[in-house]
């Protein structure tokens, strides 16, 4: 599987990420690092993370995930995840992390969410 | 014809945690284990070693990671040794703690637990923290 893989598109003043590939430690979770702070750069503080391509993620791609909601909420930002596979969703299980995100199977109701 | 057990020494570096993972699945499919063990494993596997190579050796490639399987009436066994400075694995921060969920690491040995049946820490006479882990057939 390749690594992370990130395309970028915009709904109204959302911005969604396709997420693909792996977030682990090494390249993809410093793909997700960068791409999170280039669109704070850029103004951009209502982020929904798809990962409904991401086939695997580790420890480290666990906390790059807290890291970016962490540095969203700095900036007065909202980030939510979209389309968790089971195992990422039994991952945040385990971590209790489904507890501090916002999480959503459908992305019309993950987008009314921001209104 | 099963191979009984195996051992690997790689160097302290990040595409190192791909190599054992890659190795331990190829190992462990020998015991017929299904498709969610074989990930439960390779998770495992990832973190310790990815916890040897950080935390344990710091990255220093001077230093190895030491590995090795076995098959066995339990299982499969797993051991593996970094060459660093040793660490109580008790002092560790519980990271599903209120305190610790929004830190960004921590959570490696919490996912090790999770995903095997026994995960032991000791520290090595002559230095380092070995991992022992087992997943029950």
């Amino acid at each position: 599987m390749a690594e992370l893989n990130l395309t970028e598109r915009q709904a109204g003043d959302v911005t969604i990420l396709d997420m693909s590939g792996k977030v682990t430690l090494g390249e993809g979770s410093v793909a997700l690092r960068t791409t999170i702070r280039r669109l704070l750069g850029d103004g951009k503080k209502k982020i929904l993370l798809n990962l409904g391509g991401v086939g695997y993620i580790d420890s480290s791609g666990i906390g790059e995930l807290v890291s970016s909601f962490t540095a969203v909420n700095k900036e007065d930002g909202t980030l939510k995840l979209l389309n968790l596979t089971q195992k990422i969703q039994d991952l945040l299980a385990i971590t209790k992390l489904l507890t501090v995100f916002d999480v959503y199977d459908s992305e019309s109701d993950a987008l009314s969410s921001f209104e | 014809m099963k191979i009984e057990t195996k051992e690997l020494s790689l160097p302290s570096r990040i595409e190192s945690v791909e190599k054992a993972a890659v190795e331990a699945e190829m190992f462990a499919k020998q015991s017929g284990f299904a498709e969610d063990e074989l990930h439960s494993i390779d998770m495992a596997v990832r973190e310790a070693v990815a916890n040897a190579v950080k935390h344990g050796n710091k990255l220093d490639e001077t230093k190895k990671v030491e590995i090795a399987f076995k098959h066995s009436t339990h299982g499969f066994e797993l051991v593996i040794r970094d060459f660093g400075e040793g660490f109580a694995v008790d002092e560790v921060p519980d990271p599903t703690n209120p305190e610790n969920l929004l830190k960004a690491d921590g959570r490696g040995i919490l996912f090790m637990r999770a995903f095997m049946d026994r995960v032991e820490w000791f520290n090595h006479d002559e230095g380092g923290i070995i991992v022992k882990m087992l997943k029950k057939h």
